[in-house]
């Protein structure tokens, strides 16, 4: 019984880490700096982690393999050990606290700075089951809101005040266009209940709560269309509720600004 | 610790019962309420896997038609395929059933009631009738909760947590009517039935303990149903007034959780003033606890299985309490870690993260001393034995996969995916099932006199063990690749595609791990009837009070002797006494080393 109780404590331990290591599954390709610093933290937490884990569960296996064998004498009488007690609490302490301190910056650089000077502003809506993206066009001023000028079919699903003149030049479209190599502020809103902002190759999420604006950026470097699914449970349409990220190179970007605004204006 | 005042003896004692009901149905007796509660947990134990089959079977064959489901959802499965609503019914009922109506009920509930008043030298609980009450109150809630699949519309479909406006608003979605009032209202009943059952555990153990039982001679699985106790109390009125809250907003006209300027389903809502967030904050104060509310009493009993089959005290008992008062006590200040991305401000974020950290350092120092218990033990075999080693590899890779989730840079990339999932299921879903299948294992020759087959066990923990971590273990590797988590289907999301076969595999792994809980069934409903007798007071040839009493005990358990307790409870291998283990009652005499 200790031959099969080691044994498979020990192939189960091995064959959950292999994936880890072969990276079999693995996150998609980072796009911005934000999103390789997540990843080194990544691979800090994963070493540490690792090496706790293949220890603890090598350790079990080899007490029960150890100790699981018929023998005359009694077990070892002992309540423990105080000095064990104190060195691997402190171990420990330092390992997990000092795991989360590292990984504190990259969290602020989203978060608690603002976006970068000549950041572009792109707001995103979510509703059940889409997103609504919004660029503010040349004024650079998002128009006025009017719930009870919403209306989906014709164009207007956020309902911009016509009567608002920063809104004429606003710019509504399915996907999120946004140039290569410049820092974007996202503005993340929703009309009914909560979404999400996730974009996998930004190591970037954020909830997109009703009653809320919430800021957050990112610069994205590699130009690609990239998926952008809701995470956070919406409603029976949640599974396919999604848009995509296109990041453009910054003169393809401009173009395609231009095209849409002359699109608006006829 | 101070000497306590109260003995057993002053227990308040009612008479046996000589009808049915009174013996059966409306007992007042501690160790029928605890059987009780223990059923109800195994009634829903087979709801909530058959739930999660079910979605397992339609991420696998999405399009496939079943004439079972048809005829269980006549609306939600039209021509026996299943509409995303209903998976996402299920799914919240899934998680609902199994947070509640299982892993709250049976580790604490169940062999709380049964075990505790033994193991303190009592004999009952503090409160016999409002004992009875806190089970059946509970009761209700579960008929209330099954009652939503019913409900016009159906079950809600807003998850376990349910965040407001979806569950909050009825125009979000099917089963966001009248199904989702009936989910709020079964789950303020239960929190009522918890909170009476709080109260009561925490009376029992500071007033009723036996003469010489002092706190540190206490078992640790008291210890564990104690802070546990203490846990509930503190938890359970604010998700009571949380639910009473939504419900308003639901029925009254309130707006405490929903802002105003809503517009769903193309309909303008005139709510406004409330916040979806304070739902956040109120639901996970006491959802952070409720999760060691879930694993601190199958700790416990863990704990005291290794060290009865190691024959050998459990390693760093002292340390043991402190790791279990210290995640109690740091359990009420982690909650925002479930809130990294929900909008709130982000330097709350960076001191919930300091002290998520903190809370895994009695963790690791549990597992630390378990793995030291085993350290120089003499290792008896058995099935609570096994799945007492099952507990300790399962908290190790749940617990290790919490350090990742912890840190707010990273929950930018794994929350709300199949990481999260895996953790969860594995520490506080899986493990603490494993810990009811130990105290399962170990306690029924005394609460039914028969012993479960030992080779069935075996079978079942190999089963189970290899099994659950071939469901969750491949769930990391699609949290890994950014699989969001709650999704009814793969085919909206094209990155999704890739993952399917891992998908597939999954719901494998979960048809033989399921087929292998008929095993446990059968083992445990044939044992009751036929099983092999066992009626020695003492099987295992433990310490601890419950083993000094006759099985099944009698009514009063102690048969009004009063219990004198001379030893603490994991007194195994004491050089020079006459057996390889000194009972707590055992007379005095034998030298130990203090701990």
């Amino acid at each position: 019984m200790r031959f099969l109780l080691a044994a498979v404590i020990w192939l189960v331990g091995a064959a959950l880490a292999l994936p880890f290591f072969l990276k079999t599954w693995w996150p998609p390709e980072a796009i911005s700096e934000h999103a390789r610093t997540v990843d080194g933290q990544f691979m800090l937490t994963l070493i540490v982690t690792g090496i706790i884990f293949i220890a603890a569960q090598g350790a079990l296996g080899w007490v029960v393999f150890q100790y699981g064998r018929q023998r005359s004498e009694a077990a070892s009488y002992s309540h423990g050990n105080n000095t064990a007690e104190v060195i691997w609490t402190t171990l420990t302490g330092i390992l997990f606290i000092g795991a989360t301190l590292t990984g504190q910056h990259v969290w602020a650089k989203v978060h608690t700075m603002g976006a970068p000077a000549g950041a572009i502003q792109i707001e995103l809506t979510g509703q059940q089951f889409a997103w609504n993206v919004r660029y503010p066009g040349p004024d650079g001023k998002f128009g006025m809101l009017d719930l009870k000028q919403i209306n989906d079919q014709g164009g207007n699903p956020l309902g911009i005040d016509s009567k608002d003149p920063a809104g004429k030049d606003d710019l509504m479209s399915p996907t999120m266009p946004a140039p290569a190599g410049r820092p974007v502020e996202l503005i993340l809103r929703s009309k009914d209940v909560t979404h999400s902002f996730f974009v996998p190759e930004l190591r970037l999420k954020q909830d997109a709560v009703p009653g809320m604006s919430i800021r957050i950026h990112f610069t994205a470097e590699k130009p690609g269309t990239y998926e952008l699914p809701c995470a956070e449970l919406c409603g029976l349409g949640h599974y396919k509720m999604r848009t995509f990220l296109e990041v453009m190179e910054p003169a393809k970007y401009e173009q395609w600004l231009q095209e849409k605004l002359k699109e608006k204006q006829q | 610790m101070a000497e306590t005042h109260a003995h057993g003896a002053h227990a308040p004692v009612h008479a046996a019962p000589t009808g049915f009901i009174r013996k059966y149905i409306f007992s007042l007796d501690h160790k029928v309420i605890g059987i009780q509660y223990y059923f109800l947990a195994l009634i829903a134990v087979w709801v909530g896997m058959f739930l999660s089959l079910l979605m397992r079977m339609h991420l696998m064959w999405p399009t496939q038609s079943f004439g079972f489901l048809e005829k269980l959802w006549p609306a939600g499965a039209q021509g026996g395929v299943m509409t995303p609503e209903l998976y996402l019914s299920l799914l919240t009922m899934h998680g609902t059933i199994m947070v509640f109506f299982v892993l709250t009920t049976a580790p604490q509930s169940g062999f709380g009631n049964y075990i505790l008043p033994i193991q303190i030298g009592a004999a009952d609980m503090a409160f016999p009738t409002l004992n009875m009450l806190s089970f059946w109150v509970t009761f209700v809630a579960f008929v209330l909760m099954i009652g939503a699949f019913f409900a016009p519309g159906g079950a809600p479909l807003s998850g376990w947590t349910a965040y407001p406006p979806l569950s909050a608003l009825t125009e979000t979605g099917p089963g966001q009517q009248m199904g989702q009032n009936f989910w709020i209202l079964s789950l303020a009943v239960f929190c009522i039935g918890a909170l009476l059952g709080a109260l009561n555990f925490i009376t029992t153990v500071l007033d009723l303990r036996a003469k010489g039982l002092t706190l540190m001679r206490m078992p640790l699985t008291c210890w564990g149903w104690f802070v546990t106790a203490i846990l509930g109390l503190l938890a359970f009125g604010v998700l009571l007034s949380a639910g009473v809250l939504l419900l308003m907003d639901r029925v009254a006209g309130t707006s405490f959780f929903i802002p105003g300027g809503l517009i769903v389903n193309d309909k303008i809502i005139d709510h406004t003033g409330g916040s979806p967030l304070l739902w956040q904050h109120l639901f996970w104060f006491f959802g952070h606890p409720e999760v060691y509310i879930a694993i601190l009493p199958s700790m416990c009993i863990v704990s005291q299985c290794l060290s009865t089959f190691a024959r050998k005290p459990i390693f760093g008992y002292r340390a043991m309490v402190y790791a279990v008062c210290g995640i109690g006590a740091i359990g009420f200040a982690v909650w925002g870690h479930h809130m990294f991305i929900s909008g709130m401000s982000p330097y709350t974020s960076m001191v919930f993260s300091v002290l998520t950290m903190a809370i895994g350092v009695p963790s690791a120092i549990k597992t630390f001393n378990w793995i030291g218990t085993l350290w120089g033990a003499k290792i008896r075999f058995t099935t609570p034995m096994l799945y007492s080693v099952g507990f300790v590899s399962l908290f190790v890779t749940g617990g290790l996969s919490g350090i990742f989730l912890g840190q707010p840079s990273l929950d930018l990339y794994f929350h709300d995916t199949y990481f999260v999932v895996a953790h969860f299921h594995l520490i506080m879903g899986v493990a603490s099932i494993f810990g009811i299948f130990v105290g399962t294992y170990y306690w029924f020759p005394k609460m039914f006199a028969r012993r479960m087959n030992e080779t069935l066990g075996k079978l079942h923990f190999w089963i189970t063990f290899i099994g659950t971590n071939a469901i969750f273990g491949p769930m990391h590797y699609l949290g890994v690749a950014a699989h969001p988590r709650r999704y009814s289907e793969l085919t909206g999301v094209k990155y999704l595609a890739a993952l399917e076969p891992l998908q597939h595999f999954i719901t494998i792994a979960a048809f033989i791990t399921i087929a292998g809980q008929f095993i446990f069934l059968f083992n445990f409903i044939w044992t009751l009837w036929k099983g092999e007798r066992c009626t020695e007071e003492n099987p295992w040839q433990s310490t601890t009070l419950e083993w000094t009493v006759p099985s099944p005990p009698p009514h009063d358990n102690f048969g009004g002797k009063e219990v004198v307790v001379n030893y603490g409870p994991y007194e195994y291998a004491v050089p020079g006494a006459p057996r390889d283990y000194v009972m707590q009652t055992d007379p005095p005499g034998v030298k130990v080393s203090s701990h």
